[in-house]
């Protein structure tokens, strides 16, 4: 184990923080992606809208400004209700906006946007033969999602999943700002302490890289099983 | 002695895309054993007739009777809409389909292409319903290829895999739309081989099909299309051998 | 003008945040902000353009250095790339002592250096990509009219590719406009960081992060206006007739 001037156990837990940070939001962000592909697709005129205004809000706005927005903003909205629920009922609670659920929760959001787009494109890939095949032999709307249009959408959306994982995994960096002890943060609290950020940025640099590459061949591995019965006549 | 319901019958089923009348008032009755050919030209509504007959396609007006149990509309702001959609899932169950270009899930083998509708829509157990499929797929001579992905396996294979499925929910009616018409001309003749087959031990099963030999060899009726209205209809013998109208006769005619 | 800023000011009276000094951050941080992408976005292009050609090159020796530094240039946080330039200048020894102090002590220019490297790499893939993408038969035509490879790559491969990286590109723009947030990190008083300021010396994070964002909104719709347009321009001629 690297001792790194003694940072060297401080920056794993870090790294497992940056982990478990983007495993968390990508979970939540698929959610939201979904809910958001659903909205985009469904014949409900105001569904479809705020699908759109989320979407285009999102991605009109830097991640950092919303992320920013949302913690310290978040605080003040969970203070202003704690304070009411005094006022009301006499119960004064004080709550914490917790640096690691605002960053899940903002990235998350962030992400959902982007995952909704890529979900979107998918179902629409799927051949609509393939849906009305299922309808022909009696199943109802929520057999046919689950049964051929959510694997089928799968093999369509995992370019784009993978793709907004590796830009999510990145911007996991940006909660360092926000104070939670990330690897980036720790890094660079150890680089002003020491004086040699070279040291500690490349190494927080290299194990981006190696998450970044471990989930490449992870990607390539699950493409190869949602693409069986896509490929060449044998 | 009481009667036992008739398969499916159609009655003056009319629709509309748009401006244009592609069904005008089309009617038709399948018995126990009928194996009923629908011909005509490309754009004389017969595939839009098929699948109207299991609601792919909802008709405007007319009646639609399966197993003697008559699917029930209402009328809504975006035009007639079956009002039970447990019914149509019902009413589907017996009707299979076989579609022109396959239409088998690409995510899942052959086998597992068989029994997905019998096990989730019928809810028969899944040891029951390999062992079918198994028999089935024997019976279309597509055994070896049981565990293939539909991309693996020939046009020809992938459309007797298909008739596989729909044999698998035991159904009332086959619904066949242009069954070979994707296929390699080399190909057809093992599907068109199946469906003989199927024919000869009494399925009841409606063709749209541009196949006449089949029509003439197989066919306990055949109805000839035009613009969306019956033409003219009978045994293969009469319509076929001695067609009446000026339009089926030219439709019949060596075009070379 | 005198009575307009007049009524502004009057307006703005009654708002105890916005005020004209507060403002005024905003647009000082605006200005930062463009500069700085503007500038990274414009030294990244010259820099990718030769290294997306060598990155297409058969030469191992000129494709795989340029491969390594595209890859860990898009593979790591640019807040990563950034702080590594920013300390590492200032954590030089003596150098906080020598004349050079006052030009690096700016967090501008790390902040430059750092965007226009990752700008770089990723324009440098995206280039690569659409030269990747040229039909076979454009460039066989030329060499059958006897074009020489660099009159090919000049007069042939460049032009369709720069056309076809066009969308692509300008998601880059989008995407480094909204990544040059984090120079507030190094205390560069861009839109974030006078936001930040205003949080800071308020405590009102919905206006001044809500009013940032707007401003932001706005960017990024007209740089999007601004490519379709172009892509308009000078994409007509895949369009197919109508």
């Amino acid at each position: 184990m690297l001792d790194l001037q003694g940072y060297g156990p401080r920056l794993l837990e870090g790294a497992g923080v940056t982990l478990s940070l983007a495993v968390l939001s990508l979970v939540l962000s698929v959610v939201l992606g979904l809910v958001t592909a659903s909205a985009k697709m469904s014949r409900s005129v105001i569904a479809h809208r705020l699908a759109t205004l989320y979407t285009t809000l999102i991605r009109g706005v830097p991640d950092l400004v919303l992320m920013l927005l949302l913690f310290f903003g978040g605080q003040i909205g969970v203070n202003a209700l704690t304070d009411w629920l005094d006022d009301a009922t006499g119960v004064d609670i004080f709550i914490n906006i917790n640096e690691f659920i605002a960053g899940v929760v903002t990235i998350g959001l962030i992400f959902g946007a982007y995952m909704g787009e890529t979900f979107r494109g998918a179902f629409m890939a799927v051949d609509h033969g393939q849906i009305e095949a299922g309808k022909a032999y009696g199943m109802n709307d929520r057999l046919v999602f689950w049964r051929i249009r959510f694997p089928q959408m799968m093999r369509h959306a995992l370019p784009g999943l993978s793709n907004n994982w590796m830009v999510l995994l990145k911007t996991t960096a940006l909660v360092s700002v926000i104070g939670l002890a990330d690897m980036v943060r720790i890094a660079s609290e150890a680089s002003k302490a020491t004086r040699e950020p070279f040291t500690f940025m490349l190494v927080v640099a290299v194990v981006y890289l190696l998450i970044a590459s471990v989930s490449e061949l992870a990607f390539a591995r699950l493409q190869k099983r949602y693409s069986i019965g896509y490929g060449e006549m044998d | 002695m009481a009667t036992t319901p008739i398969p499916l019958e159609v009655r003056n089923i009319t629709k509309r895309f748009g401006d244009t009348d592609v069904l005008k008032g089309l009617s038709l009755e399948a018995r126990k054993g009928d194996v009923i050919t629908l011909i005509g030209a490309s754009g004389s509504g017969k595939s839009t007739f098929l699948r109207c007959m299991n609601l792919l396609e909802k008709p405007d007006a007319g009646e639609l009777i399966v197993h003697g149990e008559s699917v029930r509309f209402k009328n809504t702001a975006k035009g007639r809409e079956p009002a039970d959609w447990k019914q149509v899932v019902r009413m589907r169950a017996k009707l299979s389909m076989v579609f022109q270009g396959f239409n088998l899930w690409a995510h899942m083998t052959v086998l597992e292409n068989i029994i997905e509708a019998p096990i989730h829509v019928l809810g028969k157990p899944r040891k029951e319903a390999i062992e079918h499929a198994e028999a089935l797929l024997e019976r279309v001579g597509l055994s070896h290829r049981a565990n293939a992905y539909p991309a693996q396996i020939s046009g020809g294979q992938q459309q007797r895999g298909a008739i596989a499925r729909g044999l698998a929910m035991d159904p009332e009616v086959m619904l066949f739309d242009e069954p070979t018409s994707a296929l390699d001309p080399e190909l057809v003749g093992d599907v068109l081989k199946v469906m003989h087959g199927l024919a000869e031990e009494g399925r009841t099963m409606v063709v749209v099909t541009h196949e006449m030999g089949f029509a003439r060899d197989v066919s306990s009726q055949v109805i000839y299309l035009h613009e969306g209205l019956v033409e003219e209809a009978g045994k293969p013998a009469d319509v076929l051998k001695n067609p009446q109208s000026p339009r089926l006769k030219q439709f019949l005619s060596p075009k070379y | 003008m005198q009575a307009l800023l007049d009524q502004l000011d009057a307006l703005l009276a009654n708002n105890s945040i916005f005020t004209l000094q507060t403002l005024s951050f905003y647009g000082d941080g605006l200005v930062t902000t463009v500069q700085l992408v503007f500038m990274s976005l414009i030294i990244g292009l010259i820099l990718a353009i030769p290294l997306a050609i060598g990155r297409s090159s058969k030469n191992g020796l000129i494709k795989w250095p340029i491969f390594l530094y595209t890859y860990v240039f898009r593979g790591t946080p640019l807040l990563v790339q950034l702080y590594l330039i920013y300390y590492g200048v200032v954590f030089v020894e003596g150098i906080q002592e020598s004349w050079l102090w006052p030009v690096v002590k700016d967090p501008f220019v790390p902040a430059l250096v750092a965007f226009t490297l990752n700008t770089a790499a990723y324009t440098t893939e995206i280039f690569r990509g659409a030269i990747k993408a040229t039909p076979k038969g454009e460039i066989e035509a030329a060499r059958a009219y006897g074009m020489s490879p660099a009159l090919t790559l000049r007069r042939i491969v460049l032009p369709s590719a720069f056309r076809r990286a066009l969308p692509a590109y300008g998601n880059e723009v989008i995407f480094m406009l909204h990544a040059s947030a984090i120079a507030s990190v190094v205390t560069l008083m861009d839109l974030t960081g006078a936001a930040r300021f205003v949080y800071a010396r308020f405590y009102a994070p919905f206006d001044a992060f809500l009013f940032v964002a707007a401003i932001y909104l706005c960017l990024t719709f007209s740089i999007l206006y601004l490519f379709r347009f172009l892509e308009k321009r000078l994409l007509a001629h895949l369009q197919p007739m109508t």
